[in-house]
């Protein structure tokens, strides 16, 4: 497997180093080792109960790891940041990783652009003066405001949602929902964006279209993009880097083209071949049974 | 239609009401405004200037009411009112901005009216203490969606606050009333740093224990709080420190009366605290109004949706539910002292569970987060017992009844529409997701 072909090559944006999370007794994560790289997109995939989200949830600060650490090169502020040693809601914040949620989360009873203002959350209290400046209606802070619904119409438009900025996010279709989660977690302007199975539930048209939609966030926010998604075709196609974990360990790791062809990979999601490696005494069990 | 021409609908109605109320006034002044009597065989004359005033205010409203109700009934007689003749709802939807400054106008005048007497003042001032504790316990509950059963033990922090201030150091109501807010505030703090990690019912049944502890240590604690004898000669406020309202002044201020030239009332007294705890409450809620625009109001929105996605958006749960803790802790507390120098006496007695209770019945039937379903609320929970009087040993039992029935018909509260703090288009059209 250590041939240099399949090696994915750039500049790391998220190392992830040992990564252990235990339950108790159960071994959810262990011992995994990856790096993601900036302005690519990351697919984390893997059979049900593999451990995927668990590796989200420890890198945006849900879990903290039993062990390892979780690096991140902020190549704006040009600092590392370890992830394990922060407080959840500090990691988008200073860190800026963003994520979205398997089952959508919005503010179901905040319109749309409410959503996307609630993500500029720190910056406008840092504007209104901790509120002091907004309770006075003062002009530094209508100024903020109303470059945050910039940035939100900017992001509306992209997801296109701008017609619908101000429904109720709760009433919104299943897809728009989904859409809406990205254009949210953006609006914190993130480093790294952790998306947990975003093509869940859409029909193959709205994949597509989700597919363009992560291809610009690479390439005009030059971030770096982490993707948990089932759908092997969407992976195959907008990944430029492909982990594979079964049982919470890393089984293939490299390009899509080196990992779709590497026999752990379909062992993991096919099974074994049964003629192979059937102890003498099992196969003959089976001959009697079948006789 | 655009909110433009909304505007200009109620600039033209406001002046067609305020021409309609000043014929009246010219009217009444010479029929209603002046008393003829005979005094030993002179005729003499008593200006009766109050009753010009009820017949143009009446005049006024009533104009405004009619007009109302043209256009929204008969929509093709004047300007199309919007889509279809709608319901009591839709009018008061429509209207609503007017319809609050009818109300606010109506508030502001009745101590004026001839209906205002003593019991009258007292029972409105009653209904504004609990519409201001609504207010502050909405920020909690409505807004950050903080179950908080204990929330009388602010208000009492609040009332013990002014009452031990007054007494022992002879602080004026005017110094004690913003410490009295940081009092009950700092109290919130305390209290919410360890508890406001738990959710839901844990964050519920901590708050009620808070609340019994507060009310356990007033009763018990004697040499500090006179424990269940209570604080008793607690100094009424004076007008700003210019007057107090007595029949002759004391301490160097001149009486009320005295001051204006005017008449002397015993009225006066509870007109001030009318205003005063009017002005309080306004205080509150436009406070509320103002802060839910702001950031940390949208984060308390946010925080009762869904805590789990305002971490994974880098907001500090802790830090925004503290800070609606203690906002909402501090309201209570002002009330809480405005309360104490109203009743001159303070005990454990008034700050029982029971009070938390009706305080979050408020805000739950009102609809949760809803400032206009508070007012409504209060009105009906505390002016409900009074009206059942009556009924004697039934009383509670229509109470409840009464609640029940506005929960089987508005299982959401009175006022459940939530009025988004921002909106991206003006039009109505496209408000249709909004408005399901």
């Amino acid at each position: 497997m250590s041939d240099q072909s399949h090696e994915v090559s750039g500049v790391p944006l998220l190392e992830v180093e040992h990564l252990t999370m235990r339950f108790g007794g159960l071994v959810a994560i262990g011992d995994l080792s990856f790096t993601a790289m900036r302005e690519q997109i990351t697919a984390l995939i893997g059979p049900n109960g593999a451990g995927k989200t668990t590796v989200f949830n420890c890198l945006t600060g849900f879990y903290k790891p039993t062990e390892g650490r979780l690096t991140l090169h902020h190549p704006v502020k040009q600092e590392q940041y370890y992830l394990e040693q922060m407080d959840g809601f500090r990691i988008p914040q200073v860190a800026g990783v963003a994520r979205t949620f398997q089952n959508i989360r919005l503010f179901g009873n905040m319109t749309v652009l409410e959503n996307l203002l609630v993500a500029q959350h720190n910056k406008l209290m840092v504007e209104s003066g901790f509120s002091v400046f907004g309770l006075l209606g003062l002009k530094k802070y209508r100024k903020a405001e109303a470059e945050a619904i910039e940035l939100a119409k900017y992001w509306l438009d992209r997801v296109g949602l701008y017609d619908k900025a101000d429904w109720n996010s709760s009433n919104l279709p299943y897809g728009d929902q989904r859409r809406l989660e990205i254009a949210r977690a953006m609006c914190t302007r993130p480093q790294a964006l952790c998306l947990d199975e975003p093509a869940a539930g859409l029909n193959p048209k709205e994949t597509l279209e989700m597919n363009e939609l992560f291809h610009f966030i690479k390439e005009e926010e030059k971030i770096g993009l982490l993707l948990i998604e089932h759908d092997m075709s969407m992976v195959m196609e907008v990944s430029d880097h492909v982990v594979v974990i079964d049982y919470g360990r890393k089984i293939s790791d490299g390009t899509p083209d080196h990992v779709k062809n590497d026999p752990a990979v379909i062992r993991a999601y096919l099974g074994e071949e049964e003629d192979e490696e059937l102890p003498p005494e099992v196969a003959q069990d089976f001959e009697g049974e079948n006789a | 239609m655009s909110v433009q021409n909304q505007k200009l609908d109620m600039l033209s109605l406001l002046k067609e009401s305020g021409l309609a109320a000043l014929i009246a006034a010219a009217l009444a002044l010479p029929l209603a405004g002046f008393k003829t009597f005979d005094v030993n065989g002179t005729l003499t004359a008593e200006t009766r200037f109050n009753w010009v005033l009820v017949a143009a205010v009446v005049v006024f409203f009533g104009r405004m009411a009619i007009s109302i109700g043209q256009k929204t009934f008969f929509p093709s007689m004047g300007q199309a009112a919007g889509g279809a003749a709608g319901s009591i709802g839709d009018v008061i939807n429509q209207n609503r901005t007017l319809l609050l400054c009818l109300l606010l106008a109506a508030v502001i005048i009745f101590p004026f009216t001839p209906m205002a007497n003593r019991h009258s003042l007292d029972l409105a001032v009653y209904v504004l203490i609990y519409v201001m504790l609504g207010w502050g316990l909405n920020i909690v509950v409505g807004l950050a969606g903080l179950l908080d059963l204990g929330y009388v033990a602010f208000y009492a922090v609040g009332a013990y606050s002014y009452a031990l201030l007054a007494t022992t150091y002879d602080l004026s109501f005017w110094i004690c009333l913003p410490l009295a807010g940081i009092f009950a505030a700092s109290f919130g703090i305390i209290l919410g740093f360890p508890v406001l990690r738990l959710r839901g019912d844990y964050l519920a049944i901590v708050t009620l224990g808070f609340g019994e502890i507060i009310r356990v240590v007033l009763l018990n604690w004697y040499e500090f709080t006179g424990g269940p004898d209570g604080i008793s000669s607690i100094p009424k406020p004076t007008f700003f420190g210019l007057a107090e309202f007595s029949r002759s002044g004391s301490d160097g201020l001149p009486p009320f009366h005295e001051l204006f030239g005017i008449e002397y009332s015993s009225l006066h007294k509870f007109m001030f605290f009318y205003f005063l705890i009017l002005a309080l409450a306004l205080v509150t809620n436009l406070f509320t109004l103002r802060i839910r625009k702001l950031p940390v109001g949208r984060a308390w929105e946010a925080l009762r949706e869904d805590e789990t996605a305002c971490r994974s958006l880098g907001i500090n749960p802790t830090n925004t539910k503290l800070s609606a803790f203690a906002i909402g802790a501090m309201f209570a507390g002002f009330a809480g002292s405005f309360f104490a120098t109203r009743q001159g006496f303070i005990s454990p007695e008034s700050f029982t569970f029971i009070e938390s209770a009706i305080i979050l019945a408020i805000v739950v039937l009102g609809g949760m987060g809803s400032q206009v379903g508070v007012v409504l609320a209060s009105i009906v929970l505390v002016l409900g017992p009074e009206i059942f009087r009556e009924l004697a040993e039934y009383r509670m039992l229509a109470f409840g009844g009464l609640m029940v029935l506005v929960m089987v018909w508005k299982p959401k509260g009175l006022m459940s529409k939530r009025n988004p703090t921002v909106l991206m288009h003006n039009d109505t059209n496209a408000k249709q997701g909004a408005a399901k």
